[in-house]
């Protein structure tokens, strides 16, 4: 039985004296498509950044792939096959969209801190950027600036970031946050095809995504998880209910 | 030996005062528009040298109050009309404004006096020796510069902490957007900072010109110094910019007072070094010759190891 | 994001056509321009100042490694230009007191190997921070070198500085490189080289990082890049080219004094990068042709020429953040489209008013100057030949009446100017122009 992908053991997180999560335990099996609902202010995004390496925990062990990465640096815990997207766009907005996709594909095709490859001489690196972009739809784009994209198109591309370095565990924060309905499915469509065979886990609010896309979904209320379970089972449970609506008077 | 140590801390103490008199606006400013004011030292340079200039004409105690009240009107008008336009390109163009302001004030003072010192005195009435310690008579003046700058760190303790305004100006020191976002009129609060900030400024140049000499390379000596002073004290900490203000003024004061080199310090354990090798000029170079350098030695020391400077909140 | 990349209005780099424009035939343009331009401007001064040029293009596009290219606001560059001239210059005595075969050709290398070092050891402490705190760090740094150039006053020489003599080094087919000519094509030839080296940099992936650490630090780590290793390579590398800078200019002088490492040289080479343009390749080479022009030719004009120069410092910094490159950058999309004569007329009728407002702030200054630190050189002055007398009101009412007026009207031309770009770049946009 190989390790699970992501293993968080007794996590806390404190700012100050403020508790944000407070002791949370949670296994993902690779390949799995894990998503983590709440309601606002429950943590989702920090325990991303938890888990990502942004910030420390406060107490706890966080595994990736049976290796234990608590209080590594974002970069150190990326190159191990962790990537993630930001739920407010934070792409490279000068750069254009190849060049946003081409910096998220040197690291792992071994380039490192080069100075001395000629980086229009590297077919890897254009062949694997020219893929992504044909995958999120903006190889049309490609010589735009990303920052005048349009917001749909910046989410596509923040998408694209993350898959770029064939991470395999993929973490999406709200990936069709202010998306209308059908720019939703497309971008649903999207993150289905781009994460086939990988660990995905995802943080939204729209529930046709998550019911749509996850094998398992875990319920974070107040910094806490309040059930794990498959779809079927947390969509009955009363305890899911009640955080999400309230308690129903008797 | 203690004469030495009394003056030393006196002068330490009183430049050190003069010091937070620009450090404190220069906080005010960088905590409230996020603009680290490269120029504060020239509105230092205009107050001296509008001081001398009306005192030429009405006398000291007119440019005393005229002179922060002019510089800082200019410097209200510069924030209104100039750096609220660059503010739109961002931090670096706002720095680098305010770095060829200076450049562009340094010119224009040489310009318009000339780059020889100015004969800026202190007023007859405090011409005399306030009080003897051993052998060295201490200026009433340097008093009267210690008396004022308390006077004023008094007004704008109690103006931050007992004023409406002033507390609008602590909350922006360490929550500037939240400020705007509550709805005060920001661009005329800007405007008011940067005006005070600047007249403070001025003031230290007015009292500080007689005792100082008065020159138009001044800002270019004071400027790099303040900015260790605010680096070390931590951005947008008016408590830590005061400890770093005194800090420097006595590390600087008793660094000049000291002429010790190593050469001393080892030679009184029979340790030398001969005069041809390498390590000759080090060896026997003096503090005092180094006393220009110890502030830079400390700001890049702390900034290596606790770049937030020692009271800092606010990451540069 | 960074703080480099925070404002919205500074727009950076055109994103480059996969890199098939810079071909080989811009460089060979421009080997051709070292080549004429030596011959064209012949005269003493020229070769001088070409020289100069030569100089100041390297010194500037290596600090363009950091700002431009990195974010990296440093205000102490000219130490690893400073430090390169040193060291090339005491190479220089110490291979003629030996008598070594070494070439002149040769020494930049070992002010590019100074610059190198020094990098790499104020770098290790510089570049854990970016933004502020780096700015800051890199003006402490000055401070320290500069003012230990009074301790150390072996090896910077005081007041008076190193002096050396580039004729007695070895020879290189019969040349001594005592003629000011043959100087200048040893500098060329090592500007065209750091060029192209500086230029390859960029289009590396470490160069490609950087543009990515200095838009958004944070996005880079999650890409797996550490943006403090960037930054600390990127530094030695301009530290190098750099001191490549400064052992030019320690042959070209053959003196060198505390001044090279001073926060006045620092201050010089931010002025041209920013003139120029930090966010384009060309910007700091056009920053520093224009910055050396003005140094060597403003001074013979007038005695107040830094102040103009702090003026037109501000000017861009105010009014064209992107720096002449960004402002030529922004015409060429015009110019592909074939539209770009259309805005001729419309300039045109912009300039006048505001060459006149020119002119008159000029003369204010120019007047204040005599009236205030010239009074013992009398009253009497010519402006472009036309004589005054600065102690009389009409001078100063012409002044006045020209600035004033020229503004309010260059104002009012301004509705006009906006429309002729309108409609350029509607018609642009219809041929295919990305606007």
């Amino acid at each position: 039985m190989s390790a699970p992908a992501i293993a968080l053991a007794a996590v806390e997180k404190r700012f100050g004296r403020t508790e944000i999560i407070r002791g949370v335990s949670l296994e993902i099996p690779a390949g799995e498509r894990h998503a983590v609902i709440g309601p606002n202010g429950a943590g989702k995004s920090t325990l991303f950044n938890l888990i990502s390496g942004r910030f420390a925990p406060s107490a706890g062990e966080i595994r990736l792939k049976g290796e234990n990465v608590t209080g590594l640096k974002p970069f150190e815990i990326n190159r191990r096959g962790l990537s993630r997207s930001f739920q407010v766009t934070n792409i490279f907005p000068r750069l254009s969209v190849w060049e946003n996709v081409r910096c998220a594909v040197l690291w792992s095709l071994g380039y490192r801190y080069s100075f001395w490859h000629g980086i229009d001489t590297l077919a890897e690196v254009r062949a694997r950027t020219e893929s992504i972009l044909e995958q999120i739809n903006l190889l049309p784009r490609r010589q735009v600036q990303a920052g005048v994209l349009a917001y749909a198109e910046q989410r596509a591309l923040e998408i694209g970031i993350t898959i770029a370095s064939g991470a395999e565990i993929i973490l999406l924060d709200e990936p069709t946050a202010g998306m209308s309905h059908s720019e939703a499915d497309q971008a649903v469509a999207l993150i289905r095809a781009v994460t086939r065979g990988k660990t995905l886990v995802i943080v939204e609010h729209d529930m046709a995504v998550v019911f749509g896309l996850a094998d398992r979904i875990s319920v974070l209320v107040y910094g806490e998880i309040i059930a794990t379970d498959v779809p079927e089972k947390i969509k009955a449970s009363k305890a899911v209910q009640e955080a999400y609506l309230g308690t129903v008077p008797a | 030996m203690l004469e030495l140590v009394i003056v030393s801390t006196l002068n330490g103490v009183l430049y050190g005062m003069l010091l937070f008199l620009m450090a404190s606006g220069l906080t005010l400013i960088f905590s409230m528009m996020g603009v680290l004011n490269f120029a504060h030292a020239s509105f230092y340079m205009l107050g001296a040298f509008f001081g001398y200039q009306i005192s030429q004409w009405a006398g000291f105690w007119v440019a005393l109050v005229l002179a922060p009240l002019l510089v800082g009107g200019i410097g209200a008008l510069v924030e209104r009309f100039a750096l609220r336009n660059v503010h739109r390109h961002g931090h670096v163009p706002e720095l680098l404004f305010t770095f060829g302001l200076a450049y562009v004030i340094e010119e224009v003072a040489q310009m318009v006096w000339g780059k020889l010192p100015v004969d800026f005195r202190a007023p007859a009435a405090l011409d005399f020796s306030a009080f003897t310690i051993f052998s060295t008579n201490y200026p009433a003046y340097k008093m009267f510069m210690l008396f004022t700058a308390i006077c004023i760190f008094a007004a704008l303790l109690a103006v931050l902490t007992r004023t409406r305004t002033g507390l609008i100006i602590q909350a922006a020191l360490t929550h500037p957007d939240m400020v705007a976002m509550l709805g005060h009129n920001v661009p005329r609060v800007f405007m008011l900072v940067f005006g005070v900030g600047t007249g403070l400024a001025a003031i230290a140049g007015v009292i500080a010109g007689p005792a100082l000499v008065t020159q138009a390379s001044m800002a270019g000596l004071l400027g790099p110094i303040l900015f260790v002073v605010v680096v070390i004290g931590g951005l947008g900490s008016l408590a830590g910019a005061f400890i770093a203000s005194l800090l420097i003024g006595l590390v600087q004061t008793f660094g000049v007072a000291l002429n010790v080199s190593l050469a001393d310090l080892f030679g009184a354990f029979g340790i030398t070094v001969g005069p041809g090798s390498a390590l000759s000029e080090i060896w026997t170079v003096t503090i005092a010759q180094i006393a220009p350098i110890l502030p830079y030695l400390l700001l890049v020391l702390v900034l290596i190891f606790r770049p937030t400077g020692l009271l800092g909140t606010r990451d540069t | 994001m960074s703080e480099v990349a925070k404002s919205a209005d500074w727009t950076g780099p055109v994103p480059a056509a996969g890199g098939a424009l810079r071909g080989y035939a811009v460089w060979i343009a421009a080997a051709l321009a070292f080549l004429v331009v030596p011959y064209v401007f012949s005269s003493g001064a020229g070769l001088t100042m070409l020289s100069l040029m030569g100089i100041m293009i390297v010194f500037t596009l290596s600090y363009n490694m950091l700002l431009g290219q990195t974010g990296m606001l440093s205000f102490g560059h000219a130490v690893y230009y400073g430090l390169g001239a040193f060291f090339a210059v005491h190479a220089m005595n110490a291979v003629t007191r030996a008598g070594l075969p070494v070439p002149v050709i040769a020494i930049p290398l070992v002010g590019g190997l100074a610059g190198l070092v020094f990098g790499i050891i104020f770098g290790s402490v510089s570049t854990r921070r970016g933004g502020t705190a780096f700015a800051m760090i890199s003006l402490g740094l000055a401070e320290l070198v500069a003012s230990s150039a009074n301790i150390l006053r072996g090896f910077f020489g005081g007041e008076e500085g190193i002096t050396t003599n580039r004729t007695k080094l070895l020879p290189v087919l019969g040349l001594n490189f005592g003629p000011q000519l043959q100087v200048y094509f040893l500098i060329a030839a090592w500007c065209l080289l750091c060029m192209i080296a500086m230029y390859a940099i960029t289009r590396t992936p470490l160069g490609r990082m950087c543009n990515a650490v200095r838009e958004n630090p944070e996005r880079a780590q999650f890409v797996g890049y550490n943006p403090q290793t960037v930054r600390f390579i990127a530094f030695p590398l301009s530290g190098f080219f750099a001191g490549i800078a400064g052992a030019l200019a320690a042959i070209n002088f053959e003196i060198v004094n505390s001044s090279y490492v001073g926060l006045g040289q620092s201050g010089v080479v931010l002025l041209a990068a920013y003139i120029g343009g930090v966010g384009y390749f060309v910007g700091p080479v056009i920053g520093a042709i224009i910055v050396t022009y003005l140094q060597v030719m403003l001074s013979d004009v007038t005695a107040i020429w830094q102040l103009y120069f702090g003026l037109l410092f501000i000017v861009i910094v105010m009014f064209a953040p992107n720096g002449i490159a960004g402002l030529l950058a922004m015409h060429q999309p015009l110019w592909r489209a074939g539209v770009l004569h259309r805005l001729v007329p419309a300039y045109l009728v912009g300039l006048a008013p505001l060459a006149v407002m020119t002119l008159g702030a000029i003369l204010a200054i120019e007047m204040a100057h005599r009236f205030a630190a010239r009074a013992s050189d009398g009253p009497d002055m010519a402006f472009l030949r036309i004589p005054l007398d600065v102690t009389r009101p009409l001078p100063w009412l012409v002044a006045a009446a020209m600035t004033i007026g020229g503004l309010l009207l260059f104002r009012r031309t301004w509705p006009y100017v906006a429309s002729a770009w309108n409609e350029a770049t509607i018609t642009a946009r219809g041929r295919g122009e990305h606007l």
